[in-house]
């Protein structure tokens, strides 16, 4: 027995509230009726991610693409596709009504995800070089060691357009063009793997998922500027991250990939890895650059910039790990190809981690100029539970709340910024109303608190009274003054820290104060968080009309202090009350209030 | 092996690549291939691998199925994520496969030819390295 045919039809929550079910059904009934049950399996399947245009339909193997299906077109698939095996061209997916329909050459018009950086993770074994090479890894390098000159390679990523993926967004090209113009005959190559936002996990799932790229990238960074040596400064936190790395690196070293003499090429270059021990300050490049010299991890003034005096006094390259993946692709095809994806000033694509109260929560890659609507409804899916967006947060501790009104803009290092918000490494946690502004604000600044380096005095105090200040406004004690404060010592802290650690470390409180003043108010005001979420604000209560005294509130309270007789309305004892809020998520009948 | 030249890297290069097209073609090989990054192994993709191939080993079909380790796929939200490739079957990518859907996938996907209900998932992305 062997299916010749099989429907996979969308079983996504969006997508089944539009009677994809029943298009299932039907589809099967059709089969059945068509006598051909035996040549076509029809499956649920999950999600597809491009629910505007749901309920989905796709015919394996001809990958026919069926969109907004209605149950009644269940006939015509079975009749005409899998009886006479022809598509039905009127169901199928089409850009616009002018263009032709798309078939899998044109799936990009749907998948709104295109992956530069994120190209072999996910399809080959990261422990196997031979894979690697298969799908043109080392292509570059050859180029790199035979056909291009060092200056002929840092023209071709200048033309590509590329830009730091760390977050600030520096031109690679010009920062190497830097260090190659440095006098000195010792220079070095250091790949930031220090990645540690909150909620971010572009570079570990790039290095475990290719770690190959990194190594290549670092050697044609090093025959561009003329380096011959090269770290990777990666957390120890990561471990499988690290063990893949030493993996390919000893696969490299032995097909003569790294080392002495690559390729016969007669230009030789190194790599090691560097272990941080976690320090959120060290992704900062000059206090990396301490850590690595054995230092403790602190920032310097800049200039000199690392191209200049960087690792032990040498002219050194700094790249982000999704920069440096970058870098193969843009040699093997081209400035103009890389240059041709994105917006005006920020060109190729951008790997983000989407993650919170989203419902595809994923490792996205999208083109740069993608907004953050598509991002977060057409890829993520849309708001976990149905609940209503609020602001979804980019940059991490570092970066701002956007808000539904400016969910259309097209991102890019320019839009984010003009937005409050950054770039960044490429965090991106999606709030819905269930999150508090003051929280996720105080939840923040405690990160930064413990993080801040010590070494300047706007950030080191500014972070703790900052703190205090949300903290206290998070128990109901704050005063409408203090909200001014918090503005101040912001402005303060953004202007007069030596880092961007503390230059951005209010960005989370400031950007939330612009969007949802009126929240905190009601913190002052009216002692209230209307999302619940800031304790001591909150109250819990039971509804005796909707109790029907099941006793589960009262088991699952630590304290415990819910009592009540049996099929009686039960009563929670407020003075004892420690907010924990598992009668409220045990409660089955919506009896139990937050208030 | 030994240190490389250019040539010899393009030659392997071409080599490798032929094999590794003609084990997805033709399809001498079954692949399975389990997602493997921190968040596939948090979330039990090291299980669901061991009980695939005890799976394997229970229906007869080791000798012909390869069990391979891949990195993040990208579908956080349906770990642990598994990839089967085989001859007369499209490709197809299953999310959610814990340890216990195992068997089943092995049973309906490659003794009986037939996909598994609420548990495919599309690739996100067209392969630019193919293309």
């Amino acid at each position: 027995m062997a299916y010749k045919n099989f429907i996979l039809v969308c079983g996504g929550t969006a997508c089944e509230s539009s009677h994809s079910e029943e298009i299932y059904r039907n589809l099967i009934k059709e089969a059945e009726a068509l006598g051909v049950s035996r040549d076509v399996q029809v499956v649920k399947t999950g999600c597809f991610g491009f629910c505007e245009k749901g309920p989905i339909v796709k015919v394996l193997p001809s990958e026919s693409f069926y969109v907004e299906v209605k149950p009644e077109d269940a006939h015509e698939i079975i009749a005409e596709q899998v009886v006479k095996g022809r598509e039905v061209t009127r169901l199928l997916y089409r850009k616009d009504k002018k263009s032709d329909t798309a078939k899998l050459e044109d799936i990009e018009f749907y998948q709104k995800q295109f992956r530069i950086v994120l190209r072999n993770c996910g399809v080959i074994n990261p422990e196997s070089i031979d894979e690697y090479i298969a799908r043109d890894g080392y292509k570059a390098l050859e180029k790199a060691l035979f056909e291009m000159a060092p200056e002929e390679i840092i023209a071709e990523v200048k033309a590509s357009g590329l830009r730091g993926r760390g977050g600030a967004g520096f031109p690679t090209g010009l920062k190497w063009e830097a260090a190659r113009k440095s006098p000195g005959d010792v220079k070095y190559i250091v790949c930031n793997a220090d990645e540690g936002d909150p909620g971010a996990y572009m570079d570990r799932s790039t290095i475990e998922g290719d770690p190959h790229s990194i190594l290549e990238a670092m050697v044609i960074a090093g025959r561009a500027v003329g380096a011959n040596f090269g770290y990777i400064y990666i957390r120890a936190e990561y471990p499988l991250a690290i063990e893949r790395l030493k993996i390919a690196i000893a696969q490299a070293k032995e097909y003569g990939l790294l080392g002495k003499d690559i390729l016969g090429s007669g230009f030789d270059f190194d790599i090691e890895i560097r272990l941080g021990a976690g320090a959120f300050v060290c992704g900062e490049e000059t206090a990396l650059l301490q850590s690595i010299e054995g230092k403790r991890g602190m920032p310097r003034p800049k200039p000199p910039f690392p191209a200049v005096k960087g690792l032990w006094g040498k002219p050194t390259v700094i790249n982000n790990v999704e920069t440096l993946a970058n870098i193969p692709v843009v040699l093997t095809r081209g400035a103009q190809w890389f240059a041709a994806i994105g917006t005006e000033k920020s060109k190729g694509t951008k790997v983000f981690a989407l993650t919170g109260k989203i419902n595809n929560s994923g490792l996205i890659e999208v083109p740069m100029g993608t907004t953050l609507r598509e991002i977060i409804f057409d890829i993520g899916g849309g708001i976990k539970g149905g609940r209503k967006f609020k602001g979804v947060q980019t940059g991490g501790p570092s970066g701002g709340i956007i808000v539904e009104k400016d969910l259309d803009t097209p991102i890019s290092y320019e839009s984010l910024t003009a937005l409050g918000s950054m770039m960044g490494s490429g965090g991106m946690i999606v709030m819905s109303e269930d999150d508090c502004v003051v929280d996720v604000s105080k939840f923040y600044m405690a990160f930064c608190v413990d993080e801040s380096c010590g070494k300047c005095a706007p950030c080191r105090i500014g972070t703790k009274q900052m703190y205090g200040l949300l903290d206290k406004i998070s128990k109901g004690q704050g005063e409408e003054a203090d909200l001014d404060k918090l503005e101040q010592i912001g402005r303060a802290m953004t202007k007069a820290s030596l880092c961007m650690l503390g230059g951005s470390a209010a960005n989370p409180t400031l950007s939330t104060l612009r969007h949802f003043r009126a929240e905190y108010l009601e913190h002052i005001r009216d002692k209230k968080c209307r999302a619940g979420k800031c304790k001591d604000l909150v109250v819990y209560e039971i509804d005796p009309a909707k109790c029907i005294g099941c006793g589960l509130c009262a088991r699952r309270c630590p304290v415990p202090c819910i009592t009540g007789e049996k099929k009686k309305p039960h009563v929670i004892d407020g003075s004892k009350c420690i907010k924990c809020g598992e009668c409220y998520t045990a409660c089955k009948f919506g009896a139990v209030i937050k208030r | 092996m030994a240190k490389m030249t250019l040539e010899q890297l393009r030659a392997f290069r071409e080599g490798k690549r032929q094999e590794l097209e003609k084990r997805n073609v033709e399809g001498k090989d079954i692949q399975v291939i389990v997602g493997m990054g921190t968040c596939g192994i948090a979330a039990g993709a090291k299980l669901t691998f061991d009980a695939i191939v005890a799976a394997l080993e229970k229906h007869n079909m080791a000798d012909k199925v390869v069990v391979r380790q891949t990195g993040c796929m990208g579908l956080c939200y349906v770990e642990p994520t598994v990839e089967v490739v085989m001859p007369g079957m499209p490709p197809v990518i299953y999310g959610k496969m814990t340890s216990d859907v195992a068997e089943e996938l092995v049973v309906k996907h490659l003794v009986e030819h037939s996909l598994l209900d609420n548990h495919i998932f599309d690739r996100p992305a067209v392969d630019i390295v193919a293309h």
